[in-house]
């Protein structure tokens, strides 16, 4: 038996917890802690925030308009003299969480999905590729219109007009974005279902749950973390092109993708209008995919650090 | 007073004691625009003078190409059945009309002969016809003259319902009749006081008749010079794509001499204003950039050292708020914003008051606008109407604050103000577009300064304008306390503008939500006022009557003008565009040239 | 295998017309108008309006409407634009070149940069190439199009005056000018579409290669003395080929499709643009006929990539 393990050197550590052993797993991966730090850094900033920094976030005063970064507006000003670090501050808590809320609702789907897909051999697995199918085809614009246009009363009835607006945008923009997710978790649970390890656990009768949470699913957990983080900043964009179009949040909500779109066309005159939130935007994604990184590296089974 | 004086100088321009000039410049100090002032002065009896003309060139082509940017380009050619004004200026390359305005708002030929008048006798003192006489020797682009019957045709072709022609609005009331070879006879209903609406101007171009006789009605789709139009303007077809490109040729039978100078034009579509304007004053890829509505920062900024500038044009475009007099919040027998219902707030003049004094409409074009922005009182801005000088506008949030407290709203613990538990949140919505959100934003910090609570929305364009029963976010449907768009002023009349808003037709869910009169606002006065201009032939009467109109909307304050828009462009610094405030951008294209 | 394809072939038909069902229900019901422009037009009473409407038969049943699309499709008429008022078919195919180029070699360029950075990458784990590929990857695509196409005009059009950021679809000249000249125009848009999707495939490129790169077979094929390369390209990319080909799949069917926001930047008439402007006023038939388009290429590319599947993993048993 136990010359059968030797191979892997990790049969010395087994005194660990497996919580214990992920955790030291990703502890050994510096940016990754470095990372988590930020990301809490960020949302600390953007929670605590007001509290610190008090200047309303639509305080228009024409004549301060575009002005760079000074004492009194540490990041500058837009054009209608509204102090852009308090914007934001506001603004982020939206973007953060409609970005990692999206992520989660998209990722979440797409694993399902995907790994039922990709277990069933019959009029399921047709039936699930074909609702990502249809999901990939539905012209987004118009479908959202109708989404809008059917739920926003009824959800703003609900939840309030914040709350109601934030479900709805969270729902439809991890609604809309599960489908890469599904379909590379199916394509890759078609490869490893067939490997001799999950052959091995279904001799041994492992149940067909426990052969895709222990066996199948660890080790396709590679592209859905990537699929997962690069979710994150579409997320926060695409939220803003919602807004745009009347879809998201009232107009005058700063969130961090609008701030961007807002800015675009002044990129020549104010172009710190643009880099704070762009910068921020960068940061969130680079926190988030290193964690990413971090925990695949932790999660792996297979890895050996 | 006004009206013996007007008349007094009808006489002495008439016996050539006036001149025709300062007979203008006299009416536009009393608030009369050029356009109307020449109606006036034709049917007092003056002949219209026709538009001078800038035009330099001393011969035919040798201009090079012309490139346009139209950051919508046009979806079709056929002006009858264009949407909006993108299709009407790419149609307006080909076809022309009778006659169209110069950026004077005078009349200029095109395919007419001479502008009627009560002399010549081509208008009928009563004002209910006008004959127009052809140009002889004017030929369509394949050689077939170009006669009476093509302008008659064209009148058939739109009426006919299974045409599916946007133009019958302005052809179904009318009768047009041949009368020789060269020459029509419009005949109207009732006294027109403002005759100069069919076959003028680029929405109202001319279709030739043998090439779409075979294709009236049902079959009007099938035409296949809808896509390839043979017209009688100064530039050729050669190649339309959709929503991309338009391009065209020389004419060299054109009918006016020495024009057109451009070899070629290109009318180049998509994108968005901002980069339009890069492209023509920045990089100087394109002469021309239409509708250019971006922030003034930022064309003062590309102009800094560009190859190209921003052009204006004085039109009657006017933004505004438009208040809901009805209660948006409580459903009626199915529908809200009913007319059997009051608005819990604005029922209360002295809010509707308080929120005119909080419209910074000084900072609004600051900020916004600029130099496309003029800042004004009046809903009726334009060449169509006399401007008010009876009114005046303030933006002071002290004073809108103390015109609430007197009237009993006072702040609440949230620092919102109520009155018998009704607290003051409003929701204000309007169509997508920058300069609007940022407008949202400036009238809501001072309301929020003054204790007025404003929720912002806004709505995609194609929804908001739609007229789909099922949507709720129409403007016309009006689910909001306040409203802000504009309605452009597409001729230099104000008839059939101010007509919208009698109380007849207040829009609600028995008309479909199309009666045009959406801030449900109803005013005995008004209508009485609107009633006798309609019928009014006299023509200074009639003016005083839509000042009058202008001054109750005011008074009743339904609408919060936010400011009087001009029309942007943007030109290469040689190029010598002809734009009007009164007309399509492409309206007076064939006196367009390039200074070397 | 081919009687496999057939069969999926055959499942694609039922499956085509259930997504056009839901396509044209969704389109049907969506709020908006093709005459919204009219409604400000005090020329065009709103009578007008509601009149153009019925006489396009927008108010009439959705299931009538459905019925009456699918027998105009069978017969091979793709309906007609209230917009243009002329053919849909006409209208995509004049759009379909500028899409198929500057689309076709974006992608092409992604693909160019994210696999062998991807690979790369992967090979050296952590070392200072692939630190700054993630950093350039993570720049990538939290930049969103709309933002760095107009970063790539200020830079190259405005400031250096190199490149023109208005396509056009009638470049004046012949020959090797024409070609130059094609080429020079679209350097910035498939430079930004390109990029902004080399951003995320190279991190998929390298975790996929990850996942394979420390499996005891490539120890082995190493521990047998075969060289670096041979390995890599030999046993593992097949391996890590599955996310890739799933990733390629998902992308090509918007060769069609278009990309809406960096066609409006540089104005491409492409059918990004066109499917954009046709929803914005909402001509159905237009938007119709390119998103079925675009579902049946989904859907072949979906099968395609399973037939690949197989091919790169033998053990996957299609039934």
């Amino acid at each position: 038996m136990a010359g059968l393990t030797l191979a892997s050197p990790s049969a010395e550590r087994r005194v660990y917890s497996p919580w214990r052993e992920t955790w030291r797993r990703y502890s050994r991966h510096k940016l990754a802690v470095v990372s988590a730090f930020l990301l809490l850094v960020l949302i600390l900033a953007v929670v605590l925030g007001p509290f610190i920094w008090r200047v309303k976030i639509d305080d228009i005063d024409i004549v301060a308009g575009m002005q760079g970064p000074s004492p009194a507006h540490p990041f500058g000003t837009d054009d209608l003299g509204q102090d852009i670090l308090a914007r934001m501050i506001y603004g982020g808590r939206i973007s953060l969480a409609v970005g990692l809320a999206a992520m989660l609702v998209s990722v979440f789907v797409g694993v399902l999905i995907g790994a039922l897909a990709g277990m069933s051999r019959g009029a399921l697995g047709h039936g699930l590729m074909w609702l990502t199918d249809l999901f990939l085809s539905l012209p987004q614009l118009p479908l959202l219109l109708l989404l809008i246009y059917l739920f926003r009363d009824g959800l703003k009835a609900a939840f309030g007009p914040e709350g109601g607006i934030f479900i709805l945008i969270v729902l439809v923009i991890g609604g809309l974005r599960w489908m890469p997710v599904a379909r590379l978790v199916r394509a890759q649970f078609l490869s490893i279902r067939e490997k001799e390890f999950v052959e091995a656990a279904r001799a041994l009768g492992a149940s067909p749950v426990r052969q895709v949470v222990r066996h199948i699913l660890p080790n396709a957990l590679g592209p859905v973390i990537i699929a997962g983080t690069i979710d994150v900043a579409a997320a926060i964009i695409a939220e803003s092109t919602l807004s745009f179009l009347g879809l998201g949040f009232p107009p005058d909500t700063p969130t961090w993708g609008r701030l961007l779109y807002d800015a675009k066309d002044f990129l020549d005159i104010g172009p710190h209008w643009a880099l704070f939130p762009g910068g921020a935007i960068f940061i969130a994604v680079v926190a988030i995919n290193f964690i990413g990184d971090g925990l695949r590296d932790a999660l792996d089974a297979r890895r050996v650090i | 007073m006004l009206d013996k004086e007007l008349r007094s100088m009808i006489g002495e321009v008439k016996d050539g004691r006036m001149d025709r000039r300062a007979f203008i410049t006299r009416m536009a100090a009393v608030g009369l625009t050029a356009p109307l002032a020449n109606q006036i002065l034709a049917l007092g009896g003056v002949a219209m003078a026709e538009g001078a003309s800038t035009y330099k060139p001393t011969k035919r082509g040798g201009g090079g190409a012309l490139k346009l940017l139209w950051w919508q380009g046009p979806t079709l050619l056929n002006p009858h059945f264009a949407t909006g004004t993108k299709d009407q200026d790419g149609a307006r390359l080909f076809y022309e009309p009778l006659a169209c305005w110069d950026p004077d708002g005078n009349m200029k030929l095109v395919l007419a002969a001479e502008i009627p008048s009560i002399q010549n006798g081509g208008l009928a003192a009563d004002g209910k016809s006008v004959t127009w006489k052809l140009k002889p020797g004017v030929k369509w682009h394949d050689g077939t003259p170009f006669t009476a019957d093509d302008v008659v045709f064209n009148w058939e072709y739109a009426k006919d319902p299974a045409t599916s022609a946007l133009t019958i609005a302005t052809l179904r009331d009318i009768t047009v009749e041949k009368v020789d070879n060269l020459t029509v006879r419009i005949l109207f209903n009732k006294p027109t006081p403002f005759w100069a609406d069919a076959f003028v101007g680029a929405p109202n171009t001319i279709i030739p008749k043998h090439l779409f006789k075979d294709y009236m009605g049902s079959k009007s789709r099938e035409a296949p010079t809808n896509l390839s139009p043979v017209g009688t303007g100064p530039y050729k077809f050669v190649e339309f794509k959709p929503g991309d490109l338009v391009r065209g040729v020389l004419n060299p039978d054109y009918h006016m001499p020495n024009r057109p100078y451009f070899d070629s034009v290109e009318m180049k579509g998509g994108g968005d204003a901002v980069s339009a304007a890069r492209a023509v004053i920045q990089t100087g890829e394109y002469d021309f950039g239409w509708n250019i509505q971006v922030e003034d920062d930022v064309l003062l900024r590309l102009e800094k050292g560009g190859k190209g500038k921003t052009v204006y044009a004085v039109g009657g475009d006017t933004e505004f708020i438009a208040l809901n007099f009805t209660d948006p919040n409580t459903e009626v027998d199915g529908e809200r914003s009913s007319i059997k219902t009051k608005h819990p707030l604005f029922s209360d003049p002295a809010v509707r008051k308080a929120l005119s004094l909080l419209i910074d409409r000084e900072s609004v074009k600051k900020a916004i606008y600029g130099r496309a922005g003029r800042t004004t009182a009046n809903f009726l801005n334009g060449p169509e109407k006399f401007v008010s000088k009876n009114t005046t506008w303030e933006f002071s949030i002290e004073k809108a604050s103390k015109i609430l407290d007197e009237a009993g709203w006072k702040p609440g613990a949230d620092g919102i103000r109520e009155k018998d538990g009704k607290k003051l949140k409003l929701l204000y919505q309007t169509a997508i577009n920058g300069p609007r959100q940022k407008t949202q934003a400036i009238v809501k910090q001072a309301c929020q300064k003054a204790g007025i609570d404003v929720e912002l929305k806004s709505v995609v364009a194609s929804v908001f304008f739609s007229s789909d029963v099922g949507n709720p976010d129409t403007y016309s449907k009006f689910y909001a306390d306040m409203e802000m768009f504009q309605i452009p002023l597409s001729q230099p009349d104000p008839s059939q503008h101010m007509r919208r808003y009698l109380s007849t037709l207040v829009a609600t869910k028995e008309n479909k939500w199309q009666g045009t009169n959406f801030p449900r606002w109803v005013n005995k006065e008004y209508d009485a006022t609107i009633q006798a201009a309609d019928g009014e032939m006299d023509p200074v009467k009639r003016a005083a009557l839509y000042i009058k109109a202008n001054d109750l909307m005011y008074q009743d304050t339904v609408f919060i003008p936010v400011q009087h828009r001009l029309k942007v462009e943007a030109a290469a610094n040689n190029l010598r565009p002809v734009v009007s405030g009164w007309a399509n951008e492409t309206d007076n294209l064939f006196d367009w040239y390039r200074e070397e | 295998m081919s009687q496999y394809v057939l069969r999926r072939l055959m499942i694609a038909i039922p499956s085509l017309l259930g997504i056009s069902v839901v396509l044209f229900v969704v389109l049907a019901l969506a709020p908006g108008d093709p005459f919204s422009e009219l409604a400000t037009n005090p020329n065009v009473p709103p009578e007008v309006q509601a009149a153009l409407r019925a006489k396009f038969g927008l108010d009439d049943p959705i299931h009538l409407r459905y019925l009456h699309w699918l027998n105009a499709m069978l017969h091979g008429d793709w309906g007609f634009s209230f917009v243009s008022r002329m053919n849909v078919d006409t209208l995509i195919l004049q759009r379909l070149p500028a899409t198929l180029y500057v689309i076709g070699s974006a992608q092409i360029l992604a693909l160019l940069i994210a696999i062998p950075v991807g690979v790369y990458a992967a090979t050296k784990p952590y070392s200072l190439f692939d630190q700054i590929a993630n950093t350039l990857a993570f720049v990538g695509f939290s930049l969103p199009t709309f933002f760095t196409g107009i970063l790539f005009i200020l830079i190259f059009s405005v400031t250096l005056d190199w490149l023109p950021f208005v396509y056009t679809t009638d470049i004046k000249g012949t020959g090797i000018h024409w070609v130059l000249e094609m080429i020079r125009q679209a350097i910035m848009p498939v430079a930004v579409l390109g990029l902004f999707q080399a951003a995320s495939m190279t991190r998929f490129v390298r975790s996929a290669m990850l996942d394979v790169i420390r499996l005891d077979y490539v120890t082995t094929a190493r521990a047998k003395g075969l060289g670096q390369a041979k390995v890599i390209v030999k046993h593992v990319m097949r391996n890590a080929m599955i996310p890739v080909v799933t990733l390629i799949a998902l992308q090509m069917p918007a060769v069609f499709g278009g990309a809406i926001v960096t066609e409006q930047i540089f104005r491409i008439p492409g059918i990004g643009s066109l499917l954009i402007s046709s929803i914005l006023s909402n001509d159905t038939p237009v938007v119709m006929a390119v998103t079925f388009v675009f579902a049946c290429l989904v859907v072949l590319f979906n099968l395609i990539a399973d037939v690949l599947y197989g091919w790169l993993d033998p053990r996957i048993s299609l039934r």
